[in-house]
C-alpha cells in the first residue's frame, strides 16, 4: 500500500497539480487575450471596443464564453460525427500538451526534456490535422476548400520555419530550452540573427493562420472557412485553440530570439524582476504585434502566400543556416 | 514506475488496436487516421524507451509531413468504398502470403540479433550512456562522422527522387496570367502614368 502510494498516486497528484498551474492561468490568459485583441483594435480604429460587461468590459470574454457555451450545438446532414467532434478537441489539446516543455523560469518548467525544441515543432506541426478534419468531416464546400489551403500553408511554413530554429541551434549547441535561453546571456539572438526573427515571426502569423495568411477562414471567400459548420461548444474549442497557439507562438518567439526569462539588462533594477514577468512582457509585446498587424495589414493573396513561403522564406532561410554555419565555424565561436 | 508500465500497456494496446483499425476500418481518410494515431503510440513507445530524438523525429516527419500529404490525397479522392471492398476478398490469399514473408523475415532477423555473437552489447546500449552524452548528440556524432557518406548519399538520393517528381509533373501552360513580382517593382511612375491637359467638351 505504501508502495502504491509513493509509486503512483503521490507522482500522479503532484503531476495532475503541476499540470493545473500551467493550463488554468493559460486559459485565464487566452480569455484576457480576446478581450485584449478587442481593446487593441478599437483603440487602433478609434472605437471603444467592449466596454459594458463588467469595468472597462473586463468580463467580455467571461461573457462570450457562457453565450457560446450555452448555444445549442449543430451537426450538419452527412457529417462524419466521431472526425466533427474529434477535430475541435484535437485544436485544443494540442494548443495546451506544447505548454509543458515551455520554461517560465530557471527551473520552473514541468518537464525538462533534451528535445524540447523537436517537441514543440512537433506538435506545431500536428495542427493542421484539427484543421483538416474539420473541413473534411464538415461535409461542405466552404469548409473543405478552407481545410485544404490550410493544411497546404502550415506545411509550406513549417519548412522555412524548421530552418530558421536549425539556425538557432547551431548558435546553442543543444535542443534543450532552458539551454537556448541560458545561451543569450550575453547577447539575445534577436540582434545577430535579426532576418530570422522577423521570419519566424512572419512564420508563426501563417502558422496559427493569422492575419494577413488568415486564409484558411477568409470570411470574404469562405465565410469562415473550416469552421462554417461548428457553432457553441466545438466553436469554442476552435476559438481557444486559436489563441492559445498564438500565446504559444509568442512564448516561441521570445524563448528562441528573445531571451525568454532574462531581464533585458543585466544589472540591478531590472534583475530585482523575477524572470516570470520579463518571460510574460515578453509574449505580451509579440501578442501585441499579433493584433497590431491584423489591425493594419490587407489579407495575401493565396498564390502571393505560397509564393512566400516557397520562394522567399525558404531560400533565405536555408541560405541564412549555411551562413551562421559559415561564421561560426571561421571564428571558432561553434558551442561545445 | 508504477507510471511508466501503465504508459508502455496503453500505448503498446492503442499501438496494436489503431494497427489493427487500419485496415479494417470502412473509411480510407478512418484508416489515415488511425494510421497517424499508430505513428502516435510508436512515437510514444520510442520517448519510454528513451530514444527521445527518434521519437519527434518520427512526430514530425511522418505525422506532422507525411501523413498530412497522405491525408490530403484521400480526402480529395472519389471512390465508392463498397465497390473497393468487394474486391478485397480476391487478393486475400496474395496479402496473406507477403504479410507471411514478412513475418517469417523478421522473426529471422529477430532471430539472428539474439543469436550473432557480441550484438547483445549493441543492443543493451546502443548510445552511450544517458548522463555523458544525450540522445541526440550521440546520433549526430555518429551520423556525421562514421556514416557520413552514407548519410550524404541518402541526401543525394532524395534529392533526386525530388528532382524527378517534379520534373514529371511540371508542364508549361500557355496563356496563364501570372503575377511578376520583378517586373512590377521594375515599373517606374512615368513609364505607366501620363497626366494631360482636357479641355472642356473635347476630351483626350
Amino acid at each position: 500500500m505504501a508502495e502504491f502510494l509513493n509509486g503512483f498516486l503521490l507522482p500522479l497528484i503532484i503531476m495532475v497539480l503541476k499540470i493545473l498551474s500551467i493550463t488554468v492561468p493559460l486559459l485565464v490568459a487566452v480569455a484576457f487575450m480576446t478581450y485584449a485583441e478587442r481593446k487593441i483594435m478599437g483603440a487602433m480604429q478609434l472605437r471603444q471596443g467592449p466596454s459594458i460587461v463588467g469595468p472597462f468590459g473586463l468580463l467580455q470574454p467571461f461573457a462570450d464564453g457562457l453565450k457560446l457555451f450555452a448555444k445549442e450545438q449543430i451537426l450538419p446532414e452527412g457529417a462524419n460525427r466521431v472526425v466533427f467532434y474529434v477535430a475541435p478537441m484535437i485544436t485544443f489539446f494540442l494548443a495546451l500538451v506544447a505548454w509543458a516543455v515551455i520554461p517560465f523560469d530557471y527551473g520552473l518548467v514541468l518537464s525538462n526534456i533534451n528535445v524540447g525544441v523537436l517537441y514543440l515543432f512537433a506538435i506545431s506541426s500536428l495542427g493542421v490535422y484539427g484543421i483538416v478534419m474539420a473541413g473534411w468531416a464538415s461535409n461542405s464546400r466552404y469548409a473543405f476548400l478552407g481545410a485544404l489551403r490550410s493544411a497546404a500553408q502550415m506545411v509550406s511554413y513549417e519548412v522555412s520555419m524548421g530552418l530558421i530554429i536549425i539556425s538557432v541551434l547551431l548558435c546553442v549547441g543543444s535542443l534543450n530550452l532552458t539551454e537556448i535561453v541560458k545561451a543569450q546571456e550575453t547577447v539575445w539572438f534577436a540582434i545577430p540573427l535579426f532576418p530570422m526573427f522577423i521570419m519566424f515571426f512572419i512564420s508563426a502569423l501563417a502558422e496559427t493562420n493569422r492575419s494577413p495568411f488568415d486564409l484558411p477562414e477568409g470570411e470574404s471567400e469562405l465565410v469562415a472557412g473550416f469552421m462554417v459548420e461548428y457553432s457553441s461548444a466545438p466553436f469554442a474549442l476552435f476559438f481557444l485553440g486559436e489563441y492559445a497557439n498564438m500565446i504559444l507562438m509568442s512564448a516561441m518567439t521570445s524563448i528562441l530570439f528573445l531571451g525568454g526569462w532574462l531581464s533585458p539588462l543585466p544589472f540591478a533594477p531590472f534583475t530585482w524582476i523575477p524572470g516570470v514577468v520579463w518571460f510574460a512582457l515578453k509574449i505580451a509585446a509579440c501578442l501585441f504585434t499579433f493584433v497590431w498587424v491584423r489591425a493594419t495589414m490587407p489579407r495575401y493573396r493565396y498564390d502571393q502566400l505560397m509564393r512566400l513561403g516557397w520562394k522567399v522564406f525558404l531560400p533565405f532561410s536555408l541560405f541564412w543556416v549555411v551562413l551562421t554555419a559559415g561564421v561560426l565555424v571561421t571564428f571558432g565561436w561553434l558551442p561545445k | 514506475m508504477i507510471l511508466q508500465g501503465i504508459a508502455f500497456y496503453v500505448f503498446a494496446a492503442l499501438l496494436v488496436a489503431s494497427g489493427v483499425m487500419v485496415i479494417s476500418s470502412r473509411n480510407p481518410v478512418h484508416s489515415v487516421l488511425f494510421l497517424i494515431l499508430a505513428f502516435f503510440q510508436a512515437a510514444g513507445l520510442c520517448l519510454l524507451m528513451g530514444a527521445e530524438f527518434i521519437a519527434m523525429i518520427l512526430v514530425i516527419v511522418y505525422v506532422g509531413a507525411v501523413a498530412v500529404l497522405f491525408l490530403f490525397v484521400v480526402m480529395m479522392l472519389d471512390i465508392n468504398f463498397r465497390e473497393l471492398r468487394q474486391g478485397a476478398m480476391e487478393v486475400l490469399p496474395l496479402g496473406g502470403l507477403i504479410g507471411l514473408i514478412l513475418f517469417a523475415e523478421l522473426a529471422a532477423v529477430l532471430g539472428g540479433w539474439i543469436v550473432a555473437p557480441g550484438v547483445e552489447k549493441l543492443a543493451g546500449s546502443p548510445t552511450p550512456s544517458i548522463d555523458t552524452v544525450s540522445n541526440t548528440v550521440a546520433l549526430g556524432r555518429l551520423m556525421y562522422t562514421q556514416y557520413v557518406y552514407l548519410f550524404q548519399a541518402c541526401g543525394i538520393v532524395l534529392l533526386v527522387a525530388m528532382i524527378g517528381a517534379i520534373v514529371l509533373t511540371l508542364r508549361h501552360r500557355v496563356g496563364v496570367r501570372k503575377q511578376d513580382i520583378g517586373a512590377q517593382l521594375a515599373r517606374r511612375r512615368d513609364e505607366v502614368v501620363a497626366i494631360r491637359k482636357v479641355t472642356t467638351g473635347e476630351g483626350v
